[in-house]
């Protein structure tokens, strides 16, 4: 059932973040702690489980397909809801850290290639 | 009369009226995509760039901090576009995850992904220090920002951050999406992407789902599922580490 796919995915969601909240009290900072990376972990663990153990139908798969299927419209809604007007005043931060990232990580790709050619040749 | 008992009904079932603008806003985004870009942009940053400008125009007319939200008739796309339902889907996307995949990716396919996302916070962080933010959960929600644009409001919920300080983090992410669309086919050649591991090393450097695709799209379709393959990885990654090790980091370098 559709359900049992939806029940997962909040639970997985739901401990994660509390999972994220814990670690945050035990190192004493006032934020969550990685939640929402390690509710995915629980999820990616939960759908390898062996199939006798655990195993999510084909039809529940649906109830997390859908809500992953959701992600673009959400993060639309979410962008519409924020101060923009705000964020546009401190705008050059926002261009120069999305340009130089790009910079930056299109540089690596020739440096890990050459690491990756002298691997396959220790092979 | 018709127009009261429309806004009555409205405001009774505003997520139902978020939904069916959000999907409006969807189709006209993947339309203009399709028809004036041919592709190159991909739909969804048209569409996150359309949210982004509503929320400006939004706030200007109506001098709140919560965007077209703050306009009766959409604020359901507050509850759309809340904490809850974001966390909701971004989990959901962990489910296509393969692992086996991680394996074909091998060593230097899963390092990219680490080094990108390190890379690009970091990027991000210095940038948000060299225009002069000293509190650590900005610079960090900025750095997170520079990974994705889905990293950066993650990281930005969790510490803590106000919304124009995501609304920066959606921004940069979103600029680094686009720029990653546009200009892999310009500089694909000099730096050696036209082979399978290449397009893995640049998916998980890259992480932009969106713009991985797109970009490969337009250099050589073959190379698209090896660049998804690590770039999928590449959020769950900086979703982990992003709020927690990098800006626990952030935090004692600004001490």
């Amino acid at each position: 059932m559709i359900i049992y796919g939806v029940s997962i995915l909040a639970f997985c969601t739901l401990s994660g973040i509390y999972l994220g909240d814990l670690i945050g009290i035990m190192i004493g900072v006032k934020s969550n702690v990685g939640g929402v990376g390690i509710a995915m972990l629980l999820l990616i663990t939960l759908a390898h489980f062996p199939k006798k153990i655990f195993h999510i139908d084909e039809i529940s798969q649906k109830g997390v397909i859908f809500w992953s299927a959701m992600y673009i419209p959400i993060i639309v809604a979410m962008a519409a809801k924020q101060n923009a007007v705000a964020a546009l005043a401190a705008g050059p931060v926002a261009l120069t850290a999305g340009i130089l990232a790009v910079a930056f990580s299109f540089a690596m790709i020739p440096v890990l290639m050459r690491f990756s050619k002298s691997e396959d040749h220790k092979k | 009369m018709i127009l009261d008992a429309l806004y009555a009904l409205a405001a009774k079932n505003s997520l139902l009226v978020a939904f069916t603008f959000v999907g409006i806003t969807i189709w006209i985004s993947y339309k203009l995509s399709k028809h004036l870009t041919k592709g190159r942009l991909h739909g969804s940053a048209i569409a996150i760039a359309i949210g982004l400008l509503l929320a400006y125009l939004s706030g200007k007319s109506t001098g709140g901090s919560k965007g077209l939200a703050d306009i009766e008739l959409f604020s359901g796309v507050a509850i759309m576009g809340g904490g809850m339902f974001r966390d909701f889907a971004i989990v959901a996307t962990a489910f296509g995850v393969h692992v086996e995949d991680l394996k074909k990716a091998g060593v230097v396919g899963i390092a990219s992904i680490f080094i990108g996302v390190i890379l690009s916070f970091s990027v991000g962080a210095i940038v948000a220090v060299s225009f002069g933010y000293t509190d650590p959960v900005i610079i960090s929600t900025i750095g997170a920002g520079a990974a994705t644009y889905i990293v950066g409001p993650v990281t930005g919920a969790a510490l803590g951050a106000s919304s124009d300080i995501i609304a920066l983090s959606i921004a940069a992410g979103l600029v680094k999406s686009i720029l990653v669309m546009i200009s892999t086919p310009l500089v694909a050649n000099k730096i050696g992407l036209n082979n399978p591991t290449a397009a893995m090393i640049y998916g998980g450097l890259m992480g932009t789902t969106s713009g991985v695709s797109a970009g490969l799209a337009a250099t050589d379709p073959k190379l698209v599922p090896y660049g998804a393959m690590t770039a999928t990885f590449y959020t769950g990654v900086g979703c982990l580490l992003a709020p927690s090790v990098l800006y626990l980091i952030i935090v004692q370098l600004m001490g």
